[in-house]
C-alpha cells in the first residue's frame, strides 16, 4: 500500500499503475459508446459538463497549482467563443477556429498577467474582475460582434460516417476534453508544472532555486486562459447562440466554486467539481418536481414565503451545500474520494 | 456644471465609501474579502422596507431595528460559518462567503420575489434644499452625505478611541499575542463582522431609493465598494474612504464628459493602472515579505 511517491520516476508517470490505466480506459470507452444507449438530452448535459471540466482544469492550474486568483475567467471564455464564431462566419474550418480561439485567449491571458505580477490577494481579484467586466462591456459595444443582441453560431457541416449532429458534437467535445485532461496531466508532471507548484508554496524559495517568477507566472496565466478559450469555443458550438450577458461575473464565480468544490490543485478534483456542480445546478432548477420534498416545500412557501419565488430555493441549497463542503471537507470532493479510498484500504484499522 | 458633477460624485462616492469601509473592516479582521457584504446589506434593506410598509413604523425606529438585524446577520455569518472552518485558506473562506451570499440571495428571492419595489424614506428625492449658481442639492443627497459622514465619524471614534477598537487593532496585528493578553479573538472577529454589516446596511438603505429594491440591487455597489477599497488600500481606513470618493468622481466625470457606457470599465481600468504602480493601493504600505 503506497500513497506517497518515493522515486522521481513515479512523479513522471502518466498513470500511477495498471489499475489506473485500466479504469481510465474503461471510462473513456464507456463515454464513447454512450450515445448509442441514452437520449440526446443526456448528451447535452454531458457536453455542458465537459465544457465546464475544461475551464475548471485551466482555472485550477492558475488557482490551485500556481496560487494566483482569478475572478475574470468568464472573460477568457468569452474571447474564445467570439473568436471561434467570428472565424466560422468567415468560413474558416472549425479545427483552425478552435486553435485560434485558444491562442487568442492565451495572448489575452499573458496581457492580463503583466499588470498582475506584483499583485496578490484581493488586489489580484479586483484586477482580474476588471478584466472580465471590460471584455463583456467592450464586446457589447462592437457591432461586428453582434453587440448586446448577440449572434448565432453557424452550424458545423459534419459529414462523418453518417453521424447525427448531436452525436458528432458530443464526440468532438468529448475528444477535446480527454485531450485537455491528458495535456493538463502532462503539464503538471513536467518541469513547468513543478515550477508552478514551487511558486504556490513559496515564491521566494522558488526564485532562490532559479525559477524565473515573471516568466512562469505569465505561463500560468497564458495556459489557464488557453484552456478557458478552448472551452469557450466548444461552449459556443454547444449553445448555438452567444451574447455578452452569458459571460457575466456570476459565471466566473461559478468556475471558482467548481474548483473549490472539486478540490484545489487536483485534476480529479476539477473533473468531479465540474460534473457534480453542473448536475446540481440543473437538478435544483426544478426543485418542486422532487417527490414529497417538493410538495412540502410548496406548502412551506405558501405559508411563510411566496410561491412565485420558489425557484430561488436552488440558490439557497447551492449556497448551503457549498458551505458544508468547505467546512467539512476543505480538500473538496477529491479529499472525500481520497478519504473513502484510504478508509477501505486500511479497513478494519 | 462641474460643480454639480462634483457634488453628485460625492454623494455616490460616499455610498461607495461606506461599502468600502464595510469591506475593509472585515478584511482587516480576517484577511477575507466578504463577498456576501452586498447581500447582507440587501437583506437589511428589505427588513427596513417591511418595517416601513407592512408594520407602519416610522423611519427612525425602523432604522434602529434594521441596525440590530444587520449586526445579528454579521454575527451569524461569523459564528455559524466562518468560525467553523478548520485550518482554512483564504480561498476557502472566500467560498464560504460566496455560499452565504447565494443563500441570502435565494432567501430574499423566495420571500419577496424578484419584483422591484420602492422604498419610502422620509427624505424626498425631488425636494431641492440648496440651490445656487454652482450646484443643487436634494434632500436625499444631503441626507446621504450627512449620514455617511456621521457613520464614518462613529467608526473612526470607535476604532481609535474605545477599548473595543484597541482590541480590534490588536487582533489584526497579532492574533496569538492578543489572545495571550486576554482578548477573546473570536468575539472580536464576530463583532467586527457585525459592525461591518451595520455599515453595509446603512449604505443599502441610502442607495435603495436611487436603485430599485430587488434581490440583486447590491451587486453593483458591492463591486464598486470592493474596487474602491482596493484603490485606497484595503487595510487603511482613511484610504478606503478616499478611494470611494475618488471612484465616484472618476466615474461621474468620465461618464459625463466622454462616454456613459464605459464609465465602470474605465474606473476599473484606472484602478488596475494604479495597482500596477502601487500594488497595495494608494494609502496602504506595501509590505514585501521577507524570508
Amino acid at each position: 500500500m503506497r500513497n506517497l511517491k518515493t522515486t522521481y520516476f513515479e512523479d513522471l508517470q502518466l498513470f500511477k499503475d495498471g489499475v489506473h490505466l485500466f479504469w481510465s480506459a474503461v471510462l473513456i470507452l464507456a463515454l464513447f459508446t454512450l450515445p448509442f444507449f441514452v437520449k440526446t438530452y443526456y448528451l447535452t448535459i454531458l457536453n455542458l459538463m465537459a465544457v465546464n471540466v475544461i475551464v475548471a482544469l485551466g482555472l485550477n492550474l492558475l488557482v490551485g497549482n500556481t496560487g494566483q486568483i482569478s475572478l475574470g475567467h468568464a472573460g477568457f471564455v468569452a474571447i474564445g467563443a467570439y473568436t471561434t464564431v467570428l472565424l466560422l462566419k468567415l468560413g474558416v474550418p472549425f479545427i483552425f477556429a478552435f486553435v485560434a480561439a485558444g491562442v487568442v485567449s492565451a495572448l489575452f491571458g499573458i496581457l492580463l498577467g503583466i499588470p498582475s505580477l506584483k499583485l496578490e490577494g484581493p488586489y489580484l481579484a479586483i484586477a482580474t474582475l476588471a478584466f472580465g467586466l471590460a471584455v463583456t462591456t467592450l464586446i457589447g459595444r462592437m457591432d461586428f460582434l453582434g453587440g448586446r443582441m448577440g449572434m448565432n453560431v453557424p452550424k458545423l457541416q459534419i459529414k462523418w460516417m453518417g453521424l447525427k449532429y448531436d452525436h458528432a458534437l458530443y464526440y468532438i467535445i468529448l475528444s477535446i476534453t480527454i485531450i485537455a485532461v491528458i495535456a493538463m496531466r502532462n503539464i503538471l508532471r513536467s518541469r513547468i508544472g513543478r515550477a508552478f507548484q514551487a511558486i504556490r508554496d513559496s515564491d521566494i524559495a522558488a526564485a532562490a532555486i532559479g525559477i524565473h517568477l515573471t516568466r512562469y507566472k505569465l505561463y500560468s496565466f497564458g495556459l489557464s486562459a488557453l484552456f478557458a478559450g478552448a472551452a469557450g469555443s466548444l461552449w459556443a458550438l454547444y449553445l448555438g447562440f452567444i451574447n455578452p450577458t452569458l459571460f457575466s461575473f456570476i459565471l466566473s464565480i461559478n468556475f471558482l466554486v467548481i474548483i473549490v468544490l472539486g478540490g484545489l490543485g487536483s485534476i480529479t478534483g476539477s473533473i468531479l467539481g465540474a460534473v457534480v456542480l453542473t448536475y446540481l445546478n440543473l437538478q435544483l432548477e426544478n426543485v418542486v418536481d422532487i417527490p414529497l420534498l417538493g410538495a412540502a416545500l410548496y406548502k412551506f412557501s405558501e405559508v411563510f414565503m411566496t410561491t412565485t419565488g420558489i425557484a430561488n430555493v436552488s440558490w439557497v441549497l447551492t449556497g448551503f451545500i457549498l458551505i458544508l463542503v468547505v467546512l467539512y471537507e476543505p480538500l473538496g470532493l477529491y479529499g472525500l474520494w481520497l478519504r473513502t479510498k484510504i478508509f477501505w484500504k486500511r479497513w478494519p484499522f | 456644471m462641474l460643480g454639480q458633477l462634483i457634488v453628485s460624485s460625492l454623494v455616490v462616492g460616499s455610498i461607495y465609501a461606506l461599502m468600502a469601509l464595510a469591506m475593509s473592516i472585515t478584511y482587516k479582521a480576517s484577511e477575507v474579502p466578504n463577498f456576501s457584504q452586498g447581500e447582507m446589506a440587501m437583506m437589511s434593506t428589505y427588513v427596513t422596507f417591511v418595517l416601513l410598509s407592512s408594520f407602519g413604523l416610522s423611519f427612525y425606529p425602523a432604522m434602529l431595528l434594521t441596525v440590530g438585524f444587520a449586526f445579528l446577520l454579521g454575527l451569524i455569518l461569523e459564528f455559524f460559518f466562518l468560525r467553523r472552518a478548520k485550518n482554512p485558506t483564504p480561498l476557502n473562506l472566500i467560498v464560504i462567503t460566496i455560499g452565504f451570499q447565494l443563500m441570502l440571495y435565494g432567501l430574499a428571492g423566495w420571500k419577496w420575489g424578484s419584483e422591484q419595489r420602492q422604498i419610502n424614506l422620509p427624505f424626498s428625492e425631488s425636494k431641492v434644499i440648496v440651490q445656487n449658481d454652482v450646484f443643487a442639492l436634494t434632500e436625499l443627497n444631503l441626507a446621504t452625505l450627512v449620514i455617511a459622514f456621521i457613520v464614518l465619524l462613529v467608526i473612526y471614534l470607535l476604532i481609535q478611541k474605545t477599548k473595543l477598537g484597541l482590541a480590534m487593532k490588536a487582533c489584526q496585528q497579532n492574533v496569538n499575542a492578543s489572545k495571550m493578553n486576554g482578548i477573546s479573538a473570536y468575539r472580536i472577529m464576530a463583532i467586527s463582522f457585525g459592525i461591518s454589516s451595520i455599515v453595509g446596511a446603512i449604505a443599502g438603505v441610502l442607495v435603495a431609493p436611487l436603485l430599485t429594491l430587488d434581490p440583486s440591487m447590491m451587486w453593483d455597489p458591492l463591486l464598486k465598494g470592493f474596487a474602491a477599497a482596493v484603490l485606497g488600500g484595503m487595510k487603511s481606513l482613511h484610504g478606503v474612504v478616499i478611494g470611494g470618493l475618488l471612484l465616484g468622481l472618476i466615474e461621474n466625470l468620465f461618464g459625463f464628459y466622454i462616454s456613459i457606457e464605459f464609465k465602470s470599465v474605465v474606473a476599473f481600468a484606472i484602478i488596475v493602472l494604479v495597482l500596477y504602480f502601487k500594488p497595495s493601493g494608494l494609502f496602504d504600505k506595501h509590505y514585501v515579505r521577507k524570508v
